[in-house]
């Protein structure tokens, strides 16, 4: 029995107070991201033509801004331990819901609200299905996401719908002032500390945290996991669709394929930025760091002429390595503490 | 057809017999929804079975997905997921083009026989990652989509493989057939047998049940849970990358984005043939049935006049209906069984 308590202890890492301060803040998932981060900057504005331009950071922000719209609650939802695959469908069907109603004579005003109901109610039925039925969130949002793009595609066929007041389409692409900061992200930074504070510093985030350690001991101590669980769905809903209305806007089309496959580049964002896949660890600046460090290495490899197919390449094997570099470390540093320790059993709980 | 239908279920029923009425139960509704997708929309329109080419493309192209799914059932009972067996089909589908171009005249078996052991490789690099790295599944082979995926853009770039490439006898198996039956789908459906019987059977089939119904309980009972894990990705990875060469062989072009999004369909078809995704039940009957159901939708769909961009929404539909279900079957076996327990105690 103790070797599968040690075990389970593998696959969490817990903040260890016996170590010095500076070790706990430098030796974090969270700072090994942001050292990569800084280091791609680096060495593209050294080596790459054209990176350290102001240009390139609007159009890297620009591209980015729905990885990091839609990972603040992505984060939330894998710390409880479940996932959330519908995200891009959603954003597909937002998009499509603007669009048609637009198309139908609303003003965009009335029409973007609609598309965030919409996004709401499909992130409840997603949250009804895994909380009150009981079914594991893996399997209902591949469903859901088969269903919500099915539904996207087949309200629009292969038409897209184009015509947007310039207003709305202007202001996707805006600037703050004089910098080349998108005005997008006033919207980003106000909703990362909404979710920032929400996770970090209120009871309801604190629940977050323990459903994702131990459901049933999050529920022993009063916590509601049903309807904390809930509302993360609805909350990862509003927001997947306020990602499908910029979404829209900004490339002022919407389409029913808009966003295909946006979901891997989230849940690889997320991951990578220090969020646990077994729940229970994980903190919102690390996956913002993340986000950054993924869209960095994308805009530079795309300036120094590589296609686009290595950054699939350089995404996939930066997951890889992220979450095998967890486990070899929890093992290198369980050698340590126990020399010459028994071999530790193979439980393969692996399922995410 | 009646004739494959029948013979399927005869094995089937052989196969099952006795793991309980139950399961036997799951399987012969998605049987029984398939039949009726069939019977509906040949009332609608007779070509769709009775027509030469009707009948072919029943039985044809469901049969890479079926492989796939069966694929994908072997590794979802242990509990594990694979995401990157289309990427793998995707790569294996090219290399077996380029082996044909830069090997001009190599027998058609050494390149099936390579297409498996490359599909395994790829196989074997997630089973390892998951086996000794204890990571979950659904990350590593997500990100192995991704790498897969990436190397076969790489290395297609924005070339592809014509059918005049390939040899005339190789793309004639595409479409070739022993009787009324596609050779493809003989070559899926001795798989589905071989799979079927050593799950059923064997030790090493039993010990892949044991392992997805309870890891820890595995482990302490001294199952090599690492070594079975490993080997069920092998066996995914093997199967895709028999699908690939068959891909290769059904359509002859293939380009740089062959076989993506095709894990959501294994996947999908694995569920709704009643594998449940958190381990330990379910069959690869279920899941080849399931690839069968899914994909006979998308072609009945035109027909009965439903466009066809609906296609992915009820597919959608179908994955949750099947959960749907297979969580109150759950449910009301649970209930049976206490009620059992209750009156053995009176």
């Amino acid at each position: 029995m103790t070797e599968l308590t040690a075990n389970t202890a593998v696959m969490r890492t817990y903040k260890e107070y016996g170590r010095p301060l500076w070790q706990r803040i430098l030796f974090t998932r969270e700072a090994a991201v942001y050292g990569a981060l800084i280091l791609v900057i680096i060495v593209a504005s050294a080596t790459v033509r054209n990176f350290a331009t102001p240009i390139t950071l609007n159009y890297l922000l620009l591209d980015i801004t729905p990885i990091l719209l839609i990972a603040l609650p992505m984060t939330l939802v894998i710390i409880t331990g479940e996932i959330d695959l519908s995200v891009a469908s959603i954003v597909g069907l937002s998009s499509v819901t603007l669009g048609t109603l637009h198309q139908g004579g609303l003003p965009i005003e009335a029409a973007g609200l609609a598309a965030l109901v919409v996004g709401a109610i499909a992130g409840a039925i997603n949250g009804f299905l895994i909380t009150v039925v009981g079914l594991p969130s893996l399997a209902v949002t591949i469903g859901t996401l088969a269903l919500y793009r099915g539904l996207a595609v087949g309200l629009l066929g292969t038409t897209a719908v184009t015509q947007y007041t310039e207003f709305w389409k202007d202001l996707a692409k805006s600037k703050i002032g004089g910098t080349t900061i998108p005005s997008v992200m006033i919207l980003f930074v106000i909703l990362a500390l909404v979710f920032a504070i929400l996770l970090h510093f209120t009871a309801f985030g604190r629940g977050v945290f323990a459903i994702g350690l131990s459901p049933e001991a999050a529920r022993f101590s009063g916590i509601s996991v049903e309807r904390t669980k809930f509302i993360l769905f609805v909350l990862s809903g509003v927001v997947s669709a306020l990602a499908g209305i910029y979404y829209t806007l900004r490339f002022g089309s919407a389409r029913g394929d808009n966003a295909t496959g946006l979901e891997l580049s989230v849940i690889a964002a997320v991951l990578l930025g220090g969020v646990s896949i077994f729940g229970g660890r994980g903190a919102l600046h690390g996956v913002i760091a993340g986000v950054l460090l993924i869209g960095t290495l994308g805009s530079a490899l795309r300036l120094a002429s590589i296609t686009s197919d290595v950054i699939n390449i350089i995404t996939g094997t930066l997951l890889v390595a992220s979450v095998v570099s967890t486990s070899v470390l929890a093992w290198v540093r369980r050698k340590r503490i126990r020399p010459g320790g028994k071999k530790p059993g193979s439980a393969a709980d692996t399922k995410g | 057809m009646t004739n494959l239908t029948l013979d399927r279920e005869t094995f089937g029923t052989r196969v099952l017999h006795g793991v309980g009425g139950f399961l036997r139960a799951r399987e012969t509704g998605i049987l029984l929804a398939l039949i009726l997708v069939i019977v509906i929309t040949t009332a609608k329109n007779p070509n769709f079975l009775f027509s030469n080419d009707g009948f072919r493309d029943l039985l044809l192209t469901p049969s890479l997905v079926m492989l796939l799914a069966v694929g994908q059932a072997v590794v979802i009972i242990t509990r594990n997921v694979d995401l990157s067996v289309g990427s793998t089909l995707g790569l294996t589908a090219y290399m077996t083009g380029r082996v044909f171009i830069d090997f001009p005249g190599i027998p058609i078996i050494v390149v099936f026989l390579v297409g498996i052991l490359f599909g395994a490789l790829l196989g074997l690099v997630n089973g390892a990652l998951i086996a000794f790295a204890k990571v979950p599944a659904l990350v590593i082979t997500l990100g192995t989509l991704y790498a897969y995926r990436g190397i076969n853009v790489l290395w297609t770039g924005s070339d592809r493989i014509n059918a005049s490439d390939l040899p005339k006898d190789f793309l004639a198996l595409g479409t070739a057939r022993i009787g009324p039956i596609p050779v493809l789908t003989i070559i899926a459906l001795i798989v589905l047998i071989a799979a079927g019987w050593y799950l059923r059977n064997q030790r090493g089939g039993r010990e892949l049940y044991a392992i997805g119904s309870d890891p820890a309980a595995a482990n302490l009972y001294g199952l090599k849970v690492t070594r079975r894990v490993l080997v069920a990705f092998v066996v995914s990875g093997s199967l895709a990358g028999l699908a690939g060469v068959l891909y290769a062989a059904r359509y002859g072009t293939i380009n740089s984005q062959a076989g993506s999004g095709w894990e959501l369909d294994a996947v999908g078809a694995a569920v709704i043939g009643g594998v449940a995704i958190f381990g330990g039940s379910g069959s690869v009957w279920g899941a080849a049935i399931g690839a069968y159901l899914l994909l006979t939708i998308n072609r009945a769909l035109p027909i009965l006049g439903v466009q066809d961009f609906w296609q992915r929404a009820v597919v959608g539909v179908l994955i949750i209906g099947a959960i749907v279900l297979d969580r109150v079957l759950a449910l009301r076996t649970t209930k049976k069984l206490a009620e059992a327990r209750d009156n053995h105690n009176d």
